[in-house]
């Protein structure tokens, strides 16, 4: 059993109606690692987190959680997993100490531990203040924390978390980050879906990305990254100048594209500390003056783009856009 | 904030029960629950609170004004019964809408990644609601008693009636449970139940006797199981009966009938309910 994977999945497939949810997918965790399932909305995420949590039966392919099959031995499973399902699976009409009582109660502990362990858990995600509350008291970032609570009341080996951060502020964001980076020690084994590459990076070991049901790359964050070409530089220039081109050459890591009216230029760059800056000297050495200077992280779109050729849009609209500042985006 | 590690921790979480203990702790965690649902549900607390005092003050004031017994019973003796079966009838209803909204929210997703029992869901809410029609029933008595109301039987008899009651409303909440899972959301599930539950709360010998209601209408109240119920409670409670006339087998043998009814109802509801809900929850 030491070096069979904690998750695998071979071939799901999953449909709905005309749509294919999944289309053959594969998938291993390792014991103890953090893989993260990246990809847009109704990219099928979701279907293969029900999958691997009982949920949904396969139309085809298997696949097992600590050895056991998930749809022939699905108790078994039931037993070794915590659950964290994008949509909020706490009780809203309940305390959050309820909730948690009432999971480890219908999860076969007894009274007493189940009171205690709810108590523990209350503390450890800093709802001890909130514990006796009714939900509808709860913001968004609490509930999503009472949510992961849930999942952990067993104290199980494998935990799976379907978009855990969609639709929270920055600031929960980086709450919960900091939460799931706490559960990764102890081999506990974790399965995440994100919308978020930035999340991907931050949390997980490998990455699997997940287009239209199928597996379309599967590596580190370093290794999605360079396929995507890393980082680029867009330089806006006060007035064209012809020597701007030349003066970023030394800086950048392709071809620089200058755009028709010759103010915008725009090359990928192996983004470094201080290239900003690195590049607004060079340029002002050279007598040409900059409006504006951006370095650009790959995204997910551009993850999708290199990768498919096509944009990371929906087929329908997405529920839930990425909370991030209001004009943050172009 | 500093997280401790999850896994970590001083509480024992290895699962202590098994077998029929588990499966009773898990109807009563969720019964639990229930009924916090509907303590904290304002339109569903109402129902079975403030509904049943002010049906039984309207009925008797002003269909006991106008409804004439005969052999000098009063119409609070002989509503009661009625009142009881009419509120314990639409109340059931509430097991549709709660199944419905629980089915309509990510709750029931958490509840089957559990190792639990899963038709402790089903019996869960079927114990919350038959809770609710025990409190239901007791502000009806105590409504009753305040506007005139007397059982005249014995004491046993007395509570053998309200067990009759109770027996029906339960079987009711199974058939309403079909209907909850079945019904796309809380508000159809609603509406479809008034439109259901209400007339056969209605058509029957509830609120009016039935020797005056038109033949279809007649022949319908006096084989509706509400009919049954409500007679079987008179008979127990030796309140007026005007149905004690009427010669069919039911209004003949109401106790006999009653608990026939509920069994009947149980055993195709009780069942169906568990097959509806394993399918609608199947993917």
């Amino acid at each position: 059993m030491a070096d069979e994977p904690t998750i695998r999945a071979e071939g799901l497939a999953k449909r709905f109606g005309d749509t294919k949810a999944l289309d053959g997918v594969d998938l291993d965790v390792p014991a103890g690692s953090i893989l993260a399932v990246l990809g847009p909305n109704g990219a099928g995420k979701t279907t293969a987190v029900r999958i691997l949590t009982t949920l949904t039966t396969p139309d085809a392919g298997r696949a097992w959680v600590g050895g056991h099959d998930v749809v022939r031995e699905a108790a078994a499973v039931r037993r070794s997993i915590g659950v964290t399902a994008q949509d909020a699976t706490v009780d809203g009409l309940l305390t959050g100490r309820q909730n948690l009582v009432m999971i480890g109660r219908l999860s076969g502990l007894r009274r007493a531990d189940a009171r205690h362990r709810a108590t523990e858990l209350l503390e450890q995600f800093g709802l001890a203040d909130a514990a006796d509350r009714v939900l509808t008291g709860y913001s968004g970032g609490m509930r999503r924390r009472l949510d992961l609570a849930a999942g952990l009341v067993t104290k199980p080996p494998v935990l799976f978390l379907d978009e855990p951060t969609t639709g929270l502020d920055p600031t929960s964001r980086v709450r919960m980050w900091d939460v799931i980076r706490g559960l990764v020690t102890d081999g506990v084994t974790l399965l995440l879906t994100t919308q978020y590459l930035d999340e991907a990076d931050e949390l997980a070991d490998r990455i699997v990305v997940i287009d239209h049901g199928r597996v379309i790359a599967d590596g580190t964050s370093g290794e999605l990254k360079a396929d995507t070409g890393g980082a680029r530089l867009e330089v806006t220039l006060s007035v064209p100048a012809d020597a701007a081109a030349d003066a970023l050459a030394p800086f950048v890591a392709g071809p620089v594209h200058v755009s028709h009216d010759g103010r915008r230029l725009r090359a990928p760059v192996r983004s470094g500390s201080g290239l900003a800056t690195t590049v607004v000297r060079a340029l002002d050495g050279a007598g040409i003056a900059v409006d504006d200077v951006e370095v650009h992280q790959p995204s997910l779109d551009d993850v999708f783009f290199a990768l498919t050729g096509h944009p990371s849009e929906p087929d329908d609209p997405p529920a839930e856009e990425p909370a991030e500042p209001i004009g943050a985006h172009a | 904030m500093t997280i401790a590690l999850p896994a970590t921790g001083t509480v024992d979480t290895t699962p202590r029960t098994d077998g029929i203990v588990r499966k009773v702790a898990d109807v009563v965690a969720l019964t639990g629950r229930n009924l916090v649902h509907i303590a904290r549900e304002p339109a569903q607390l109402s129902d079975v609170t403030v509904q049943p005092v002010l049906f039984t003050l309207l009925f008797v004031y002003v269909f006991g004004a106008g409804v004439s017994l005969g052999h000098g019973g009063t119409y609070a003796n002989f509503a009661i019964a009625g009142l009881l079966a009419l509120n314990l009838t639409t109340s059931s209803m509430g097991t549709a809408v709660g199944l419905s909204t629980d089915l309509n929210t990510g709750v029931i997703d958490r509840f089957r990644t559990l190792p639990m029992w899963r038709p402790a869901v089903l019996v869960g809410r079927s114990l919350a609601d038959l809770s609710t029609a025990v409190v239901c029933a007791a502000i009806v008595a105590v409504t009753g008693l305040v506007v005139g109301w007397r059982p005249g039987g014995s004491f046993l008899a007395t509570l053998a009636g309200f067990g009759i009651f109770l027996l029906f409303s339960y079987a009711l909440s199974w058939g309403c449970a079909c209907l909850g899972i079945v019904s796309k959301g809380p508000e159809s599930a609603q509406g479809v139940g008034l439109v259901i539950l209400f007339p056969l709360a209605i058509v029957s010998n509830a609120l009016v006797p039935t020797q005056h209601m038109p033949p279809v209408l007649r022949t319908i109240a006096d084989w509706n199981p509400v009919s049954a119920v409500a007679a079987a409670a008179r008979d127990l409670w030796q309140n007026p009966n005007p149905s004690a006339s009427i010669q069919n087998w039911p209004m003949q043998h109401p106790i006999a009938a009653s608990l026939l009814w509920s069994i009947v109802l149980i055993a195709v509801f009780a069942p169906l309910a568990t097959h509806l809900y394993r399918r609608r929850t199947a993917n």
